[in-house]
């Protein structure tokens, strides 16, 4: 009861990324709240996997395990959410807004009647005041996203339906183990008494998901570019410079959209986000559906021939110049430097 | 074969082009200066209805917007595309409506339209980015969904198939009839406006648009029902009032931010040897790199 519930997302049977990710923040909330924080994974030959999960803080998994729910569809998923949450009243269910959490999550909160956050960039628990009524209430979640083609920050709230629901979008929640040796307990859902035949009405008929290739999230350093690196050839410069770092190449969606790279790379609203230690913007003008997916950089350094460019506002050091000039500068002094 | 299709589509405010006359000197987004525009992801989902038409000449389109008056615009412009008719879910009581409020009200014009073979919509609307009105439409009816549809592949009278985009990668289904599919963007592009039926319906105005007009004109469009495109509201429907509107709600807005660059005291460097040399070493010596 009153406890934060985390559905846990699956690719090919390992728990995803964003999962971990919201049961890092879960944790936070739930130690700000006092109350347990629970994981349900939903699939099939899940077993082991809860010991994934429990250095992460999590004081109990849910699991439901059955041939019928892998790989996930819509309705089996929703059935068996919802039961779990009528039965358990969490205050609060978080979900990734990914393909699959932004599938089952808008289904479970029509089906319980419940508002639902899409997209959220922070959770922070907080009061609020009803302004018409008068009415007050303690410790809401509150549902921080961006609106309007990311041009304000809304801050949602679900005053009176539970639980309160949010998808939260991939990489903006940092992962965190608490403990190596956190315990939890691990409780099994009755999947055949709760499923119907006509829960199951769609047929998978192929499925290809790539593994991921590109892994912007976990990189330390980014070099980032954007229109202004001009084409695909200049984007192998931004490429050997990266190497040379340990780092990985990303881009604006205008450097995306001409080809100069793919669109796994792409940082930003509609691309991942990011907080490397290092973050390079390259030719990228600062956008703020750009910004919106890097300013959490620990530092940002700015390329940019253009002195009143706005991503030069943002940068721990902003350079004007181009960047033809600039990178070749940095790699030859980097060689000469690391020795 | 002839199918029944619902397209749901949604007049949106043209949030890609914030421009610089969009925002004010104070930081807020002038919304009077976005021009309103057709939720491109739905202008795809009308095409997949359209192919299907295309492919089926029985089958009959059905468009449904919610919005206020204007919002008639949605249905003129799908109407020159070849849809067969329109309805205006409008009522002032509707206004404030979160995701779960404007399915709840979407879904009743839908059993309206019922008996119904495919709801198309589009995966989300610019405006608010959730993606959520579809699945909830589908939920309130207690349908099967279909996400992020890329390509319906085939269909016969009780089943369609149906190739979705994932993140990466895709997945292909098979679901009964009826389903609610939300149409990606990676989808075809909608076919521009036919000439013809441009000029057949033109004039075709909401009742509440016509009380605007002079009396010749009424005239010359009672004689041809074509044009009238009608209405309806929370009674036409029988929605809950508990359900509708700011009150039907779950989620409220507690606040709005708008988002301005904090200025970092950032150090300005040229391309110069010793600006790039210097920067280098500095992050050499703090290990941010090597
Ligand atoms: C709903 C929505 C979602 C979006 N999502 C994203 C997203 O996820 N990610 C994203 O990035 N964008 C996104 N955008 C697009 C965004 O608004 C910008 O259009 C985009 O970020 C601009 O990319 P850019 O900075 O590379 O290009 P530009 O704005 O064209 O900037 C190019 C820059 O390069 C500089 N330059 C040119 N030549 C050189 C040179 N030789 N050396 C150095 N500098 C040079 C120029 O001075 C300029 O500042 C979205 C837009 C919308 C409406
Ligand atoms: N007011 C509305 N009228 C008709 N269709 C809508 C409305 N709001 C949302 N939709 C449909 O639901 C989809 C998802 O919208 P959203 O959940 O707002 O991102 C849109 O692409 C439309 O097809």
């Amino acid at each position: 009861m009153e406890n934060i519930f985390v559905y846990c997302e699956l690719e090919n049977n390992v728990i995803s990324d964003i999962s971990l990710e919201l049961l890092s923040k879960g944790r936070k909330l739930a130690d700000n709240l006092e109350c347990k924080l629970e994981a349900v994974i939903i699939g099939h030959n899940i077993l082991e996997l809860p010991k994934v999960l429990f250095p992460y803080g999590v004081d109990t998994v849910y699991i439901a395990d059955n041939k019928k729910l892998s790989p996930y569809s819509t309705i089996p998923h929703t059935s068996i959410f919802v039961d779990l949450i009528k039965k358990e009243q969490p205050q609060i269910a978080l979900v990734g807004a990914t393909s699959i959490g932004r599938d089952l999550g808008p289904r479970v909160s029509a089906r319980l009647g419940v508002g639902l956050t899409a997209d959220c960039t922070e959770l922070v628990i907080g009061d609020y005041k009803d302004n018409k009524t008068g009415k007050e209430y303690k410790d809401l979640l509150y549902q921080i996203r961006p609106a309007f083609g990311g041009n304000i920050i809304a801050t949602i709230v679900n005053p009176d339906t539970r639980p309160q629901m949010a998808t939260i979008r991939e990489g903006v929640m940092k992962k965190e183990i608490v403990s190596s040796t956190y315990e939890g307990k691990i409780i099994n859902i009755d999947v055949e008494s709760l499923l119907k035949d006509d829960d199951i009405v769609l047929e998978i008929i192929e499925r290809e998901i790539e593994p991921r290739k590109v892994n912007l999230s976990g990189a330390q350093i980014i070099v980032s570019g954007g229109f202004g690196v001009g084409s695909k050839e200049n984007f192998d410069l931004l490429k050997e410079f990266a190497d040379l770092l340990g780092g990985e190449v990303g881009a604006s969606r205008a450097a995306v959209d001409s080809g100069y790279t793919g669109h796994d790379r792409q940082i930003g609203q509609t691309g991942v986000t990011v907080r490397p230690k290092l973050y390079f913007a390259i030719g990228i003008s600062g956008a703020i559906q750009h910004t919106a997916g890097m300013d959490k950089s620990a530092q940002i350094i700015s390329i940019n021939s253009d002195p009143d460019a706005p991503i030069h506002k943002l940068a721990d050091y902003a350079i004007i110049g181009e960047f033809n000039e600039v990178i070749p500068k940095m790699i030859k002094f980097y060689k000469d430097e690391s020795k | 074969m002839g199918l029944k299709i619902i397209v749901l589509a949604k007049q949106v405010p043209d949030t890609r082009n914030v421009g610089k006359n969009a925002m004010r000197a104070d930081g807020t987004v002038n919304r009077g200066a976005l021009s309103a525009i057709y939720n491109p992801e739905d202008l795809n989902a009308l095409e997949q209805a359209l192919l299907i038409k295309d492919k089926f000449k029985d089958t009959e389109i059905t468009l449904l917007t919610m919005g206020p008056p204007r919002a008639a615009d949605i249905i003129r412009e799908s109407l020159y595309r070849g849809i067969d008719k329109g309805f205006l879910i409008t009522d002032r009581r509707f206004a404030g409506a979160d995701t779960l409020a404007t399915s709840y009200v979407i879904s009743k014009a839908v059993l309206k339209c019922s008996p119904f073979d495919i709801i198309l919509s589009g995966r989300q609307a610019i405006d608010g980015d959730t993606a959520q009105v579809g699945p909830q439409t589908a939920e309130h009816l207690g349908i099967a969904q279909i996400t992020y549809a890329e390509e319906i592949q085939s269909i016969d009278k009780s089943s369609i198939q149906v190739k979705r985009r994932l993140e990466r990668g895709i997945e292909v289904v098979k679901s009964k009839l009826p389903v609610l599919i939300t149409v990606h963007g990676s989808a075809s592009k909608c076919r521009p406006k036919n000439a013809k039926l441009l000029m057949k319906y033109k004039y075709a105005k909401t009742n509440t648009e016509l009380q605007a007009l002079n009396e010749d004109y009424m005239n010359s469009f009672k004689a041809k029902p074509y044009l009238n495109i009608e209405e309806l509201n929370l009674d036409d429907l029988g929605c809950d009032i508990e359900r509708v509107g700011l009150k039907g709600s779950p989620t409220k807005v507690k606040n709005i931010e708008n988002v301005v660059f904090k200025s970092k005291d950032s150090k300005r460097l040229t391309a110069s040897n010793r600006d790039i040399k210097g920067l280098i070493k500095t992050l050499i010596e703090s290990r941010v790199v090597g």
